[in-house]
């Protein structure tokens, strides 16, 4: 993988997948271990984090796993660089490149800004998240979560709930797990539902109930409450009560059924606060995991994972 | 292939296109024939005709037709001279073998009142080379709240209404301007796609923005439009021209309104007959264009809309910009690219060659319809009309290439295609233009 981009998954192959899991697990003991997690894998490599979007988890966890790795990370907010000056996407990225850097972790309001960079300059582009378009490492951190959980991936039920239209996760989440042999089940409002339905492999619901049924994983969606003001729902109170996932929904999943969400949580809205903090939720699990597999994802590319 | 550049001025007195495949639809004639041209009219059309003219063309294996004519053209003037001016637009006209175009008013200031009309008018008789005809803007600043001086702006030369780039949402401001002109021989060109169920998208509502994330523009939003407008025409026997129809729908209920009578046509671009929103690559926008490309369907919709009559009109929605407005994010790039000098050859690969439509059919939409829709003394080769003439090598191959275009626009979804079939000599009046090797 040494110099792939990573824009979408549907780029990867079942055994690049693979190779990352595989890999993150490495990495994720290492953390685990505590004491001097600072290994030398990218010593004299360089990152930009270069963020038109808010972001905690991601952000942060590109900062971390670049960081433990070795390599010198900057990172670039949107509100206090250039950008606010009006410097075009292009120049903004043949800016970073021209400083000699090795790889920029972006990510962009609009859908293929990843793949415009791709094309527009040389250093290795891993696609942070694209408007709904594609979040690859938020995909393939839910499948090591799982994976870490359950034991395995082949065979799994997983019902994904909420904003699909809008989602990225769901997006990239879809190839990534059908690709690793998993059965995919969407549900949420008609509203937040992409009218053509276009994902090979995936069963749509109309009903939270039906998509859940004996379900081993739940992903839920962030919803975000500009959705209701656009109209596409008429209240968070009745998304919750018909939409949301709480102890009541869960018990007709599997008893073991593992909880994902991609944060940041609406709780009381998609999800409620004690299926947040049950035992079966991996919710933060998915935070710490996500350290190992941007580590992973940056020493593949950046390093072809040499030891 | 050698490179080739257009020379834009020959002036003569006399010009004899010889032997080519002269194809007339307005006077029914297909044939070879020559061509006589004198004092920049239409002097003869027979067979082996005895002239001394100043100029002889040697036509055997083209085709000769009345100048192409494209009703929908954006030239950017006034204010946006940095995406196109009536210059490099009227060389990327005659470049693609037209010699009249219709530029629409959406400009900065938008051409919404007689002066601005006397200007442009005026400034296209002095860039010359192709005849530039005025479209003037059916409400004030194109904002759909009030009506545009469209009286004054008839005296002052405007050809034709419209506030293309946007549908008039108000209904009852729509009907008043049909009801306003319905005393003159306008008509009203039609931008079809309901604001709020288009707003915010960037391509076809459909399979592959559900996959690509990104928001789309249902062709329900164009079928309610064309319906309203359809409705409108009949309500009040008014005038109606459909611009860029792109759905199966949509074609569908105009088919329907012609067989009632209501004075509604149609127009389609090359895009919309041959590209679907398959071609949409979000790291590339261009693309990027309103009404979006839809599907298989739908341009297979169209290409029966025209071949059955539904459709008179075959249009470029011309649309240039500037290089750095359209090489950005998909979202945010605006939307139209430049298409007169690709046009003759994508529909020649694309339709002609592949038997898809006939000579005279597909000409006829270029030439002798768009003319009789808006009252133009133009594609026609009657002995008399003036002499705008368009000579065509159906079997030449050459590879776009937006460098090469004169056009300021750049992005097009048809650079790099190899296409067959071009205009290779575009003559208006007394002024011969050709495409010359170098």
């Amino acid at each position: 993988m040494l110099g792939k981009n990573i824009v979408a998954m549907e780029n990867f192959s079942a055994e690049e997948i693979r190779l990352v899991l595989d890999t993150a697990y490495k990495f994720k003991q290492i953390i685990k271990r505590g004491g001097d997690k600072k290994l030398s894998n990218l010593r004299g490599k360089s990152i930009v984090n270069l963020f038109y979007e808010p972001s905690t988890r991601t952000r942060t966890s590109f900062e971390l796993a670049g960081k433990y790795l070795g390599a010198d990370v900057v990172s670039i907010n949107s509100g206090t660089s250039s950008i606010v000056k009006g410097e075009s996407l292009r120049d903004t990225l043949r800016t970073i490149e021209a400083m000699g850097v090795d790889a920029i972790v972006m990510r962009h309001k609009a859908e293929g800004a990843a793949d415009f960079a791709t094309k527009a300059v040389k250093p290795v582009i891993i696609n942070a998240g694209d408007g709904a378009h594609a979040h690859p490492s938020q995909a393939l951190l839910d499948l090591f979560t799982i994976e870490q959980r359950k034991g395995r991936l082949a065979g799994l039920k997983v019902a994904i709930i909420g904003d699909i239209l809008h989602s990225r996760v769901a997006r990239s989440d879809v190839y990534a797990m059908t690709k690793m042999g998993m059965e995919v089940h969407f549900a949420g409002p008609k509203t937040l539902l992409p009218r053509f339905f276009a994902f090979d492999g995936v069963t749509l619901h109309e009903e939270v109930e039906d998509a859940i049924q004996a379900a081993d994983v739940i992903n839920v969606l962030r919803i975000q409450l500009e959705r209701q003001q656009a109209g596409l729902f008429p209240s968070t109170r009745e998304y919750a009560r018909v939409f949301g996932i709480n102890d009541a929904r869960l018990k007709l999943a599997k008893d073991d059924v593992l909880i994902l969400h991609p944060g940041p949580q609406n709780k009381g809205l998609e999800i409620s606060s004690e299926v947040t903090y049950c035992g079966q939720s991996a919710i933060q699990e998915q935070v710490q995991n996500g350290v190992a597999v941007r580590m992973a994802l940056l020493d593949l590319t950046l390093n072809g994972g040499a030891e | 292939m050698t490179n080739q550049t257009w020379q834009f001025k020959n002036n003569f007195k006399s010009l004899l296109l010889r032997g080519g495949r002269v194809v007339d639809p307005a006077n029914n004639f297909d044939g070879v024939a020559d061509v006589l041209i004198v004092d920049g009219k239409i002097a003869k059309v027979a067979p082996d005709i005895k002239f001394p003219a100043q100029i002889e063309f040697d036509a055997a294996g083209k085709i000769v037709t009345p100048g192409l004519i494209d009703m929908h053209v954006h030239l950017r003037e006034p204010g946006q001279e940095a995406k196109e001016d009536f210059l490099s637009g009227a060389k990327a006209a005659a470049a693609g073998g037209f010699t009249t175009v219709a530029t629409m008013p959406n400009t900065y200031p938008v051409v919404d009142n007689a002066a601005l009309v006397r200007a442009m008018v005026k400034r296209a008789e002095d860039v010359g080379l192709v005849n530039i005809k005025i479209i003037g803007a059916v409400t004030k600043g194109q904002q759909g709240q009030e009506l545009a001086e469209m009286r004054d702006m008839i005296a002052a030369g405007a050809v034709a209404f419209s506030d293309d780039g946007h549908f008039d949402d108000n209904a009852k401001i729509f009907l008043n301007a049909l009801d306003y002109l319905h005393d003159t021989d306008k008509l009203i060109i039609c931008h079809e796609e309901e604001t709020s169920l288009v707003k915010g998208g960037v391509m076809n509502e459909g399979k592959r923005s559900a996959l690509l994330g990104l928001k789309g523009r249902p062709t329900v939003a164009e079928d309610i439009a064309v319906a309203r407008d359809v409705l409108l025409a009949e309500y009040t026997g008014g005038r109606v021209h459909i611009a860029h129809i792109s759905s199966a729908r949509a074609v569908e209920i105009v088919r329907d309104a012609k067989k009632r009578g209501v004075h509604v046509t149609a127009e389609v671009t090359p895009q919309h007959l041959t590209m679907t929103d398959d071609l949409v690559n979000p790291a590339d926008a261009s693309t990027k264009i309103n009404p979006p490309l839809r599907t298989q369907k739908d341009c297979d919709a169209c290409l029966a809309g025209l071949l059955d009559g539904t459709i008179d009109a075959i249009v470029t929605d011309h649309s240039p910009h500037a290089v750095e407005e359209k090489d950005r994010e998909y979202i945010y790039a605006p939307s139209g690219f430049p298409g007169l000098e690709t046009s003759v050859g994508v529909l020649f690969t694309e339709l002609y060659h592949k038997n898809k439509i006939d000579l005279k059919t597909l000409i006829s939409k270029m030439t002798a319809e768009p003319a009789q829709i808006f009252g133009l003394d133009a594609g026609t080769l009657s002995i008399d009309a003036p002499a705008d003439v368009t000579i065509i090598d159906p079997e030449l191959v050459w590879t776009v290439d937006a460098e090469k275009f004169y056009t300021r626009g750049s992005h097009s979804p048809f650079v790099e295609r190899e296409l067959k079939g071009r205009a290779v000599a575009t003559i208006v009046r007394d002024n011969l233009m050709t495409l010359r090797r170098i």
